[in-house]
Formats: structure tokens, sequence, C-alpha cells
């Protein structure tokens, strides 16, 4: 049962991983007992089952994601959102009103308007319905201040780290608030401009170094380093 | 008027109109993510080929009524620039171009795993900007890559190449000259690591034996063009890893 790739090796999609005894994992498939690649991106060994990290990636619903959504349409009884995916978002009007809601009454577009930035929760998805999302729930809602960041979905695990280290990390260093969204959108808000720019950048490097070893230190560094400059920056005004 | 060719194809020493050997490629540089804009892209340069592809999607259908409720619905689309060629080609799309962004669609379909998406389009934008004979091979070859670079799922890379005979001998990688004068013109497109072929087109005359021939020599083309696809997408993640981890 041979492995034809060391663990953290960069494969492309059609190259055969591993054969025998070896189960398909995300962006793999098997065929005839060999495991291939599906993707542009870096094997994970974990026991029998071999994953590819995708480097560059879309956004797939999944149940019980947490997501960054744009209202772009406001409907009858409920509004649409684009979620950086191939599929359009429902958010239902129902789920908002805590009374029955009637058409005629409830004006939606005093509540969510088009353009507005929302956090929320995929409740359903499946391949033949277009996902459906919920914000009854407290962390959830329409966004009122702080800055949108976009990288790549595939990299949201390593923005969060193994047991959530880089991200605490981020949130103790710059001193912003951090929501990610499954979908690849990270909202950042801070106290200062300054602040929320640093948190962008850090996390703009990590989307674009998510494939190198010793990142969370480095980031450490960069943000440390420019925490530093900008204070003595200060100093000298 | 047309022009007489007094050069032979193929000189008594086996050596090609420029200079290469009967089973030699053009020289082949691909480049990945060159556009800003696309969901992924790729540019080939094969000899005097130069092809920009830019992939968009997975995305919504549009129109609507196109959708396929089981797969994503793939389509490309091949055209070539008003100065790719010597006599200034009207841009309008011609007949040859649409069968060509038929033929190209079908050879990269069965590499991508359409079905991962359904209800969507996956839209392959390929724009020749010079051509000097093969591009639709060349084209497929960068297609693919802008696929991948694009994080599409895929079965596997597609690449495409042409073997041939000219004078009398089979060739590898036939140029513009060598399509139009030649006997015959094979274009073939593999799925190197699966071994399958996805493409297969003839035009002039083979025997039997000939044929098989020619199919090795281009499928050993592919190969080639194969370990050049991926060096291009490495590239493009290799050297951010050695500028930090150094």
């Amino acid at each position: 049962m041979p492995t034809f790739f060391e663990d953290k090796q960069l494969v492309m999609p059609g190259d055969l991983l591993a054969e025998g005894g070896y189960a398909a994992g995300e962006n793999a498939y098997k065929e005839d007992e060999k495991v291939f690649s599906a993707q542009l991106g870096l094997v994970d060994f974990e026991e029998k089952t071999i994953h590819v990290v995708a480097l560059r990636s879309f956004y797939i619903p999944y149940v019980g994601d947490i997501v960054i959504g744009k209202v772009v349409d406001v409907g009858f009884n409920g509004w649409t959102l684009d979620i950086n995916a191939p599929y359009a978002a429902m958010l239902k009007a129902s789920d908002v009103f805590d009374r029955p809601f009637k058409p005629q009454r409830d004006d939606l577009s005093s509540i969510f308007n088009i353009g507005d930035l929302i956090v929320a929760k995929v409740v359903s998805y499946s391949r033949t319905r277009d996902p459906l999302l919920t914000i009854s729930e407290p962390s959830l809602g329409k966004i009122s201040k702080g800055q949108i960041v976009e990288v790549t979905p595939s990299k949201i695990p390593r923005l969060i780290g193994r047991q959530g280290s880089m991200i605490s990390m981020l949130k103790r260093e710059t001193g912003c608030h951090i929501t990610l969204g499954q979908n690849g959108l990270v909202l950042v808000s801070g106290k200062t401009l300054e602040d929320e720019q640093l948190a962008i950048r850090a996390i703009r490097k990590v989307d674009a170094e998510a494939h190198t070893s010793g990142l969370t230190d480095r980031i450490t560094k960069m943000i440390q380093k420019e925490k530093g400059g900008n204070e003595s920056a200060q100093k000298d005004n | 008027m047309p022009r007489k060719t007094t050069k032979k194809l193929i000189d008594k020493k086996g050596v090609r109109v420029d200079g290469r050997k009967p089973n030699e490629l053009r020289s082949i540089m691909i480049k990945a993510g060159v556009i800003e804009n696309a969901d992924g892209s790729a540019y080939i340069e094969q000899g005097r080929n130069k092809i920009l592809v830019g992939v968009y999607g997975p995305r919504e259908v549009h129109p609507r009524h196109l959708t396929q409720l089981d797969r994503a619905l793939l389509r490309c689309r091949y055209h070539m620039a008003p100065f790719s060629v010597d006599e200034r080609k009207s841009p309008a799309p011609s007949r040859r171009e649409q069968e060509l962004s038929k033929v190209i669609t079908w050879a990269i379909e069965p590499s991508v795993f359409t079905d991962r998406f359904p209800r969507t389009s996956l839209d392959v934008f390929i724009e020749v900007l010079e051509a000097n004979g093969g591009t639709r091979c060349a084209a497929i070859t960068a297609a693919s890559v802008a696929l991948a670079d694009a994080g599409i799922p895929m079965r596997d890379l597609v690449a495409a190449c042409a073997a041939g005979k000219v004078g009398g001998q089979l060739v590898l990688d036939l140029m513009d000259v060598e399509d139009k004068m030649g006997d015959a013109d094979l274009p073939v497109a593999l799925l190197p690591s699966l071994n399958v072929i996805t493409l297969l087109q003839m035009d002039g005359e083979l025997s039997a034996d000939e044929f098989e021939k020619a199919l090795n020599l281009a499928i050993n083309g592919c190969q080639q063009i194969h370990m050049i696809q991926r060096e291009a997408l490495k590239t493009r993640h290799i050297a951010v890893k050695q500028a930090v981890e150094e």
C-alpha cells in the first residue's frame, strides 16, 4: 500500500496519491483502489484518508456554515443574498419577524435594503435547492461597522489555525473583532482604522502564504513590528 | 497569386522547415494566473502560437433555460483575434471557430467533475492572439491549466498535441505550413495520468500502420506537454513559498 507523495507536498489534478487501502477524502477521488488528486493543492494524510487542501477554491454552501452575504434583491416575502457562491441564497422574512408577518403591512426594505451586508447561517442546502439562511441567533444579523476582506474559501481553516491559534492571535495582537464567513468573506472591526488595516494586511498575508510553514510566528512578528512602527511614528508627531 | 513553395518540408537530413527534428515539439511556455479579473487563467506560447485563456465560474447560468439540473454546464468559446493571422480575420465567430469551440468543450469536459456543482455554468474563453497551426491543441492545453488555476475539481489535466505526416514522414506537433502542405494531421487530447484519449481527429490519409505510429507519437508529445503544464502550475505557488521560507 504505497503512497507517492509526502505530507504537505504540492499536487496537481490527476496526480496518483496512493494505492490500495486508502480512502479518498476532500478534493480526492478513488478509482480501482487508486486515490488521485482532484485539485491543485497540498496533500494531507490523515490515517487512511487522504485529503487535498485546495490552494484556489470557490465556496459551496454547507448546512451550519456561518457566511457573510450581501443583499441583492428585496422580494415580497424575503431577501436574496449573494454569499459568494454559485447559488443565490434566500433569507425569509418570517425568520426576521418574531410576530406573524404580512406583506401588505411590513416594508421589508426598511429592515434590510439592497447592498446591506449580513452575517447569517446556512440552514438548508442541497444539490436541488438553493441555500436558505437564518439570522435568528445572537451573533448573526446586519453588519453596522467594520471592513470586509475577501480570501480564498479553502483558506478559512488556515485562518482559524490549529485549535484556533491563528485567529485568537490575530484578535489579541490587533485588538480587532474578527468574524469569519466560511464563504471566504471576513469581517474586521476595531477601535481605530489603523487597527483594522493592520488586521486586514495580516489576513491577506495568511491568504497568500497559507501553504508555507511557520506562518503563525511570521504573522505575529509582522504585526508586532508594524505596531511598533506606528507607535514610534505617532511619538514623532 | 498563390506562391509556390520551392523549399521541401523535410530536407535530406530529416530537418523540418523550422529546424526541428521529426519527433520534436516546438518550444512551449505556459504561465498560470495571468488575468486578475478571471477566476482562473493561463497563457501559452507554443512556437509562434500565442493563446490567452480565462475561466469564469462556477456561476449562475445565463440564459436560465440552459441550466442542467444534474451537472454544471461547461462552455468554451474559441476565438481568433483579427490580427492573429496574415490576412485580417473577421472578428465575427466563423464556422470553423464554432466547430473548434464544440470540439474543445468535448475534449475538456471528461476531465471536470461537473456533477459536483449542478445548476451552474463554467465559462472558458479562449482568445488566440497569434496562430501558427495546432491552435486547437494549444488551446486545450492552456484551458486545462486555467481550470486547475481556478480551483475547479478535475480528474486530471488535459494535454493535447498533434502528430501527422509531412513529406512522407511521420512528425510531431505540426505547424501551419506543415498542416497545409502535408499529407495528414492527427490532433490528440489525453488525460495523461489516467491514459484516456478525449479528442481524436484526423484529416488527410494515413495507413493503419502509420496511424498507430502517429497516435503513439502524439501521445508521447502529450506526456511531454503534461510536464510543462505541471511546471506552470507549480511555479505560481512555489515562488511564494520560497520567498517567505528563506
